[in-house]
């Protein structure tokens, strides 16, 4: 699937390193088994070698790590962002997360992600191998011997309606540079929003109720970077961990909504890494939806500095009655 | 823990009558931080606030709850008292139980359970109160008036004439507004110019008035005292400070045939142009959509004819910036478009006018020089037919038209059928009305001499149809009394069209964050109480543009408008608001979204030193509010994804408080 291979990129790490543009570099780390990929820094070249990996499972959006990485690091750091990376590096460059100069952004293309969930789903248990082709995988199983997988069966959900293969924000760029993709991705909220008021209740009703609070998706959020998250905080009134009923559960992903409306890229990491499989990305996909139809098309993260429309006043904007009005509809 | 005393107001009966305000008081003794609680007939009135100083000093109370009308009538007057025995005003909260809850409830029992809910909630939110302090700021001693028809110009002259500066900014080349273009004035018939001209010269002539015509507001900043405005000078192509006036120019001009907007597009002006002999400042105008020169550089002549070198076809438009303490809005009216009305066929015959139109052909420097004729055939018309009330009043048909009085047609028709009948005997005159209203110093006497002196027939009904039918217009309408039909062949028909806010106001009111009603028209703070302040701090409103209004009464509202405006500028400092916002440096992520979404500029950022874990140091950038500028509108509040922002006597800790304290 991806074009690029991990070799290209260590070459430009080592080349990067040596002459000192970069002191280190961040990327992803190879795990026990080759879906078992993680987000991380390295500093030594040889741990470059051995242990840098790019693959169909890279899928992490590393920009929001920098925050950290930025705050100890004397000299610049490498970091390979995808196009969606880009949005939410922007976005956290709007935000004043962390200093541009201290960052190396090299730009790399992606073919969209696989889902490990996806392929164990076809492949069964006992994955030893998962070797990528033009078009898909291979995987090599334990029980169920060699299996090839197409791409459009295994592919992330949220990169079946990639909305960008284009860079917003790099240095450099390996490969050619890609365009903004015409695509459906509020299809999907569209069909809530036709649904009854009840239908909807129960649609959520049955997603939110499995959440477990384990906060995976706020903690890989790319636009959840406060300080003190206010569900860390007792002095802030909404923060629980033990919550009493489904409903408060309910709250946590609205109100979270709530927080990143605006700001969020759409860069799907939510309902990538919810253990509980919930589509968390249509609700802030909603937020997007809604803004885009009262307040013009918006790409949080498009470009540094913008004004998001929920904070940006123009006197063009709509009034609140004809936004209720218009939500009605 | 707070000292807390409670004291519910029976208002008379208009709290006791629906509230048991003893069982409140005995409930809301029990509550938490509660150490005293009592009730009384008028806590306002000297024995009430007698009686809270004294609970003060008995029980040694930290913290104030009133149970009585609403804050907006007397959370003043109990910051005082409370203020005068020692304790920080601050600490007293109003709990609302006559307006939300006695006003609105019949039953006794629902209503003393509400009563105590709202009590409750103003005891949780003061037990969190913490005593706070209101800073100063400094006040520009200069006005600013938008618009300068009769509103703008009578509070200019009344708070230039108290020795302060006042600004008019004016979108016309002129100032004068409507009143200039009407011809006589009910009712008292005095001929409007040489009534209003006069003002406009004093206006012109007074050395602390400026006037910026042909000018618009283009962004308001700041608050109450210190307003930073952006002005707009449109080009107008001639150097006001060069132009004399002559309206050589406006002779010579070739391009002919443009529309006259003051005499309502009747007849035609020049490409330049003086709107009217008494215009002020009495300086050309090139219209940019219509002259040569501007449109293809083919022309010149008004600038080789003129003797003072006025001409510049280069000027552009200027950006002036000011600084004012009040802001008064006077943007006036317009009468309503007659698209909608087809019924009057107004598109379909000349005949068929408009009052202001009707106005402009009965004036001496009209497009006709006053003479009653017909815009179709200039012949003079003999059955006139005058209909009231089109747009107005229309609530059933508010697609259309307006759904409240325009007040001031039925006296201007009786004023038109009046002069008409008084300079032309011959005509017959016909007033088709709802009502005819005429609540108004000597109104009913003028309305009575039109109908039983001057022999116009009032017909109430209302008109049908007008259909042109040869060189007549046949009106077909409906005789309420008579209760039959009748047809009349009328030569002329004038339609009394609605009145509604000049279109510059809605834009006006959203740069200055004043509030408008459904129809556009700004709102007063009380109707009845403060009708010539806005609720938005140093915005007053003088004019049409607060509701439809005669000249009397504007002229009487622009003078009440001027002397709020003295009264703050002759202030040398305003006590501000204690209730701003305030950053927790520690949560403060540094985004910028409060900065972003706050209307007055008060919130800038700072790196700052924070000591972290092991004895290292982090630099962050924090934001800081800046509290002389905040107007504590607490935008920002809920901007910050943190909660690192928060109003000082409105935290959402004390917000949560109250909610709980109602859910509970």
């Amino acid at each position: 699937m991806q074009k690029i291979t991990r070799e290209i990129l260590i070459d430009k790490a080592a080349f990067l390193l040596s002459t000192g543009v970069v002191g280190s570099v961040f990327g992803w780390r190879a795990g026990e088994f080759d879906y078992d990929v993680t987000p991380a820094l390295f500093t030594d070249k040889t741990d470059l070698k051995n242990n840098f990996v790019f693959g169909d499972f890279c899928g992490a959006n590393v920009s929001k790590y920098l925050i950290k990485a930025t705050k100890n690091a004397e000299e610049k750091i490498l970091v390979f962002l995808k196009p969606c990376d880009t949005y939410s590096f922007n976005q956290l460059l709007t935000e004043h997360r962390f200093n541009r100069e201290k960052v190396y952004v090299v730009g790399i293309p992606c073919e969209g992600m696989a889902d490990v969930r996806k392929i164990k789903e076809k492949a069964g248990e006992g994955i030893l191998k998962i070797s990528s082709t033009e078009d898909g995988v291979i995987v090599d199983t334990l029980y169920n011997g060699t299996i090839s997988l197409k791409k459009e069966d295994i592919l992330l959900e949220r990169c079946k309606n990639c909305k960008s293969k284009k860079h917003v924000a790099y240095d450099e760029l390996i490969g050619e540079d890609g365009t903004v993709l015409e695509n459906d991705r509020f299809d999907e909220v569209a069909a809530l929003e036709a649904m009854s008021p009840e239908e909807r209740f129960n649609f959520w009703q049955n997603e939110l109720s499995r959440c477990i609070r384990c906060n995976a998706c706020r903690d890989v959020c790319p636009a959840c970077t406060c300080e003190k998250c206010v569900f860390d905080n007792p002095e802030s009134g909404v923060e629980n961990k033990a919550a009493y009923n489904s409903f408060e559960e309910k709250m946590f992903h609205i109100i979270r909504a709530f927080h990143v409306a605006g700001r969020c890229t759409d860069c799907g990491e939510c309902s990538r890494v919810c253990p509980q499989h919930i589509p968390l990305h249509l609700l802030n996909r909603k937020f997007i939806k809604d803004i885009n139809q009262f307040y013009g098309e918006y790409q949080a993260g498009e470009e540094v500095g913008s004004r998001a429309p929920l904070v940006n006043y123009t006197k063009e904007d709509i009034e609140p009655n004809d936004a209720v009005n218009k939500g009605d509809k | 823990m707070q000292r807390i005393g409670v004291f519910v107001c029976w208002c008379g009966s208009n709290i006791a009558a629906t509230v048991d305000v003893e069982a409140v008081s005995q409930a809301l003794a029990k509550e938490p931080g509660v150490v005293h609680s009592a009730n009384y007939q008028y806590m306002c009135s000297q024995a009430g606030q007698d009686l809270i100083r004294a609970a003060i000093k008995e029980h040694k109370l930290t913290g104030i709850v009133v149970c009585s009308c609403s804050p907006r009538m007397h959370e003043m007057t109990f910051r005082k008292t409370a203020e005068s025995a020692g304790i920080n005003p601050y600490m007293v909260e109003i709990a609302n139980i006559r307006e939300q809850c006695s006003w609105i409830h019949k039953d006794i029992l629902t209503g003393t359970e509400k009563a105590i809910v709202l009590g409750r909630t103003a005891i949780a939110k003061v037990n969190l109160n913490a005593p706070l302090t209101a800073g100063e700021s400094p006040v520009t001693k200069r006005a600013l008036v938008i618009g300068g028809g009769i509103a703008g110009i009578q509070t200019a002259l009344d708070i230039a004439d108290a020795g302060f500066e006042v600004d008019i900014v004016e979108k016309n080349p002129t100032i004068g507004g409507k009143m200039a273009q009407l011809d006589k004035t009910f009712p008292t018939l005095d001929c409007a110019a040489c009534i209003l001209t006069p003002k406009m010269v004093d206006v012109a002539q007074h050395e602390k008035i400026r006037i910026f015509s042909y000018s618009e507001v283009a962004a308001v900043k700041g608050f109450v005292g210190n307003f930073d405005v952006t002005i707009k000078k449109k080009a107008r192509y001639v150097r006001e400070d060069v132009c004399t006036g002559c309206g050589l120019c406006t002779e010579k001009c070739p391009v002919k045939k443009v529309p006259n907007e003051f005499n309502l597009g009747m007849d035609t002006r020049r490409a330049i142009y003086i709107p009217f002999a008494q215009a002020v400042p009495k300086v050309a105008t090139i219209d940019a959509d219509y002259c040569n020169m501007l449109k293809n550089g083919k022309c010149g002549v008004c600038s080789k004819v003129c003797t003072a070198k006025a001409i510049d076809y280069e000027q552009k438009d200027t950006l002036i910036e000011e600084k004012y303490g009040a802001i008064v809005v006077a943007t006036g009216f317009n009468p309503i478009s007659m698209e909608k009305f087809d019924e009057y066929a107004y598109s379909q015959s000349k005949d068929v006018v408009t009052s202001l139109e009707f106005e402009r052909i009965m004036n001496a420097a009209g497009p006709t020089q006053g003479k009653l004729v017909r815009p179709s055939d200039g012949k003079h018309p003999h059955t006139l037919v005058f209909v009231q009330c089109v747009g107005s009043r229309c609530a059933n048909c508010a697609e259309k038209g307006k759904e409240y009085c325009s007040k001031i047609c039925c006296m201007y028709t009786a004023k038109h059928a009046m002069l008409t009948r008084d300079k032309y005997p011959d005509t017959d005159v016909y007033v088709f009305y709802i009502d005819v209203r005429t609540p108004g110093k000597n109104f009913d006497e003028f309305y009575r001499r039109a109908a039983e002196e001057y022999g116009v027939h009032y017909v109430k009904g209302m008109v049908g149809k007008v259909m042109p039918e040869g060189d007549k217009l046949m009106v077909r309408a409906s005789d309420l009394i008579a209760n039959k039909q009748i047809n009349i062949a009328a030569d002329m028909v004038i339609l009394a069209a609605a009145i509604e806010p000049d279109k510059s106001a809605r834009s006006i009111a959203t740069m200055l964050t004043a509030s408008m009603d459904t129809n556009d028209f700004f709102t007063e703070a009380h109707p009845k109480l403060r009708p010539v302040e806005s609720p938005t701090a140093g915005i007053f409103l003088s004019g049409a543009c607060q509701g439809p209004k005669d000249i009397p009464e504007t002229v009487a509202q622009a003078g009440a408008a001027a002397a709020k405006v003295i009264g703050l500028l002759a202030k040398d400092k305003l006590k501000g608001n204690p209730c701003v916002a305030s950053s927790n440096e520690l949560m403060c992520n540094g985004c910028s979204s409060c900065e972003r979404v706050c209307p007055y500029g008060a919130i800038s950022y700072v790196d700052k030193e924070f000591r972290g874990p092991n004895r290292t140091v982090l630099v962050r950038r924090v934001a800081q509010v800046n509290p002389a500028v905040c107007q504590g509108c607490g935008a920002c509040t809920v901007a910050c994804p943190s909660g690192a922002m928060d109003l000082k006597g409105f935290a959402t800790k004390q917000i949560m408080a109250e909610v709980d304290a109602i859910c509970k």
